[in-house]
């Protein structure tokens, strides 16, 4: 099937330019200024941005064992409404994804229900317990990009340092959930002046900053490049931003929520600000843009958490950790940071589909001929308040019920398939399959 | 009078002019429970229930007394025997006991913040009897009750409040509706039972016990939870005693007729000696009377007839 996409602004991680694109059989064979083809889909996308499908280094699919909060299908729907071709899932599903027959379950069933690429993380450690290495040599086979014990922290540094010995035998990324859950002590939201007044147990930003210096020294003393999860404070973006000037091979992600809400979106018992890390001070929010313009913090990652609304519509302190992310992460993104002027197009496009493409070693998040059709587009004129009601994940625990945005995904392409067009699921897949 | 509201959540959403005029109603209800005949029609027809998931003397029987003297039909639930222990959620709870006809529900809870669930989810009108470590504002109002009935006022009032703040809402419900109403309240306690950024509340923390207790018109102390001795909070009952409990020697710092007062149970010779609890400036089992009349009053306005 042949694509023609005109008019729009094609924006890669090295430039922004007014061209044409041409997508035969699955992949960009042209892309130019005045191109033009006979074509059996031509898409108008004057006044949009033209962007390499986005990548989505951290979320969960819940499946298998958590259906009911969300799985590959409904998953990867709701990824390709928020303009992802490519997500890499997370091991906390139920089994733990330990385990080579996990892995090929969840690379089996995305290939035949998913809407888009899927890369499964492996755990770290077997059932995630922090206490012995998961077959990680077996997992990689099966095909993951990664390990990670995210859902849980590793709390013994003897298993975190041979996990990344390990690990790097079989190279794959070390993608490291760094919180010390001990010091959390049961913690529900940021400690401070906030969880004081509301009576909740809070979870210092000392439990963030400890465990990222230690994953920080015992990358640097393995000599084994690691990835960190979900930066949300000032000082753990200092560590990072020092670590790295010291040569230390560490990559850092962080997700819209850490840019754009503060702890205050959990007055008045709001569960759905509830989640791990938590949210905290206006200074960490600076801080956190700072090191996303500086390159201390690599990439932007969704954290794409579902939880059943029975599971969020209890008291705080029962609540569960998340929010659903894909279907936000690039309006909240743009309008915080583009809009704003804090980073250019470009630059984005390297947080959300390059830089996380490159730490997970994988050949996405690139507009070049040659490579595999995955695009995104993204109209910008549109403002908005966000309707969570409308979300196609199954589930909706956001915190972002009214918040004004600007910019829609109107078009997802994935391998050369039309998945979203209009802002909506293409007709094809109404038809049924 | 009337409560222009339909809950009691805490002190935090009562202004200084909605606490003043619940006092005042209490002053009237003090009469009838220190009177031969305990019962008016105030709440004739209308149906309170408590619904306790943690232990209570004080508070609940004080408000089932309070609602029976006001000619209220009362049941009580407690989590121990009944469907919670089944599983159910306190939404589904709520809405249950909303659907016999309950007028008002009034909840003690572990979790901060449950009786302002359950409120945004039943009719009824929910008054908290203590939620987690958020707030207690019955207990605030008798204990601003209490003070301004000895003192004549309450503005200006230094109050002294002793132990474990951390885990306390008696202490924030406390240091919340003093503060609205001109007092000065001061905490103390040991550091690893102290919140963060207490002061931000309105309470400062004093270096010293004699700090806090120095000058002081009020003396309050906490109860402490002795099972906290197993989380490290601190090391022995002997040692809590002995730097951080009131006993006469210490009360020398306060002022001569400093009140002394305590939301009960106390844990006699830990955090304060029973010559305290029994002294002639202990004003504890007043609280317990002026808590019943406090009860009165809130279930009054809020649903009472003339």
């Amino acid at each position: 099937m042949k694509i023609l996409i005109k008019n729009g602004i094609i924006v890669t991680h090295r430039e922004e330019k007014r061209q044409n694109i041409l997508v035969e059989d699955g992949i960009i064979t042209a892309i130019d200024e005045e191109l033009d083809a006979d074509s059996e889909q031509v898409i108008d996308a004057k006044g949009c941005y033209v962007l390499p499908g986005l990548v989505d280094a951290h979320c969960h699919l819940r499946d298998p064992g958590y259906e009911y909060k969300e799985d590959i299908k409904s998953g990867t729907m709701s990824a390709a409404y928020g303009g992802f071709t490519s997500v890499a899932c997370m091991a906390n599903t139920n089994p733990v994804a330990d385990n080579k027959a996990i892995i090929r379950y969840i690379i089996d069933k995305a290939t035949k229900e998913g809407y888009v690429n899927v890369f499964p993380i492996g755990a770290m450690t077997k059932g995630q317990l922090g206490e012995e290495l998961a077959e990680i040599g077996e997992m990689k086979e099966a095909g993951i990009v990664g390990v990670s014990d995210d859902g849980h922290s590793v709390i013994k540094s003897s298993v975190m340092r041979k996990v990344m010995q390990y690990a790097k035998m079989f190279d794959v990324a070390v993608i490291c959930h760094s919180e010390d859950s001990d010091l959390a002590e049961g913690g529900v939201m940021n400690e401070g002046a906030l969880s004081t007044m509301m009576g909740l147990r809070g979870i210092s930003k000392a439990c963030e900053e400890i465990m990222i210096a230690r994953d920080i020294i015992l990358s640097e003393r393995t000599q084994v490049p690691v990835h960190i999860c979900h930066v949300s404070t000032e000082l753990g973006v200092d560590l990072i931003r020092n670590a790295k000037e010291r040569g230390v091979r560490v990559t850092a992600e962080t997700c819209p929520h850490y840019f754009t809400l503060t702890e205050s979106s959990c007055e008045g018992y709001n569960t759905m600000a509830k989640v791990n890390p938590p949210l905290r001070n206006e200074e960490d929010v600076e801080a956190v843009i700072k090191g996303l313009i500086d390159g201390t913090v690599d990439i932007i990652a969704t954290d794409h958490a579902p939880h059943h609304d029975d599971e969020k519509n209890v008291e705080f302190d029962k609540a569960a950790n998340g929010i659903v992310g894909f279907e936000t992460a690039l309006a909240l993104s743009y309008t915080a940071l583009v809009l704003t002027g804090k980073l250019s197009m470009c630059e984005l496009v390297w947080k959300l589909c390059k830089g996380p493409a490159d730490i997970l070693k994988i050949d996405k998040g690139e507009l070049a001929v040659g490579k595999s059709a995955d695009i995104t587009i993204f109209d910008p004129s549109t403002s908005y308040k966000i309707d969570v009601t409308k979300l196609v994940s199954k589930s909706k625990n956001s915190p972002y019920h009214g918040y004004p945005v600007t910019g829609k995904v109107d078009t997802t392409i994935v391998g050369g398939k039309i998945i979203v067009q209009g802002g909506k699921l293409a007709d094809i897949f109404l038809q049924g399959k | 009078m009337r409560l222009e509201k339909k809950d009691v959540l805490g002190l935090q959403e009562l202004s200084a002019n909605e606490i003043t005029s619940i006092l005042d109603v209490a002053e009237d209800m003090r009469k009838i429970v220190l009177s031969d005949t305990k019962k008016v029609h105030y709440l004739r027809g209308k149906t309170v229930l408590t619904l306790f998931y943690e232990n209570s003397t004080r508070t609940r029987v004080s408000f089932e007394l309070a609602a029976k003297y006001m000619s209220a039909d009362t049941v009580n639930i407690t989590s121990n025997g009944s469907s919670v222990e089944k599983g159910e959620t306190l939404m589904d709870t709520g809405m249950t006991l909303d659907s016999m006809g309950a007028d008002v529900v009034i909840i003690r809870h572990n979790m901060s913040g449950a009786p302002h669930h359950l409120a945004k989810h039943i009719k009824a009108s929910v008054i908290n009897a203590g939620d987690g470590m958020h707030e207690h504002p019955t207990q605030a109002l008798l204990d601003l009750f209490t003070m301004r009935k000895h003192f004549g006022k309450l503005d200006g009032l230094k109050v002294a409040i002793i132990g474990d703040v951390f885990h306390s809402r008696v202490a924030r419900s406390n240091i919340i509706g003093l503060c609205k109403m001109g007092a000065v309240p001061v905490v103390y306690g040991p550091a690893t039972m102290m919140p963060v950024e207490i002061e931000k509340m309105g309470a400062k923390v004093t270096p010293t016990l004699e700090d806090a207790i120095g000058n002081s018109d009020v003396v309050m102390g906490l109860r402490v939870q002795l099972e906290r001795q197993k989380k490290a909070l601190f090391p022995s009952q002997a040692e809590y005693a002995k730097y951080f409990g009131i006993n006469p020697e210490k009360l020398k710092y306060a002022k001569n007729n400093a009140l002394i007062m305590h939301p009960g149970p106390v844990n006699r010779g830990v955090e304060m000696t029973s010559a305290i609890i029994d002294g002639k400036n202990s004003a504890i089992n007043e609280q317990v009377t002026n808590g019943v009349a406090i009860r009165m009053a809130l279930l009054y306005m809020l649903t009472g007839k003339d």
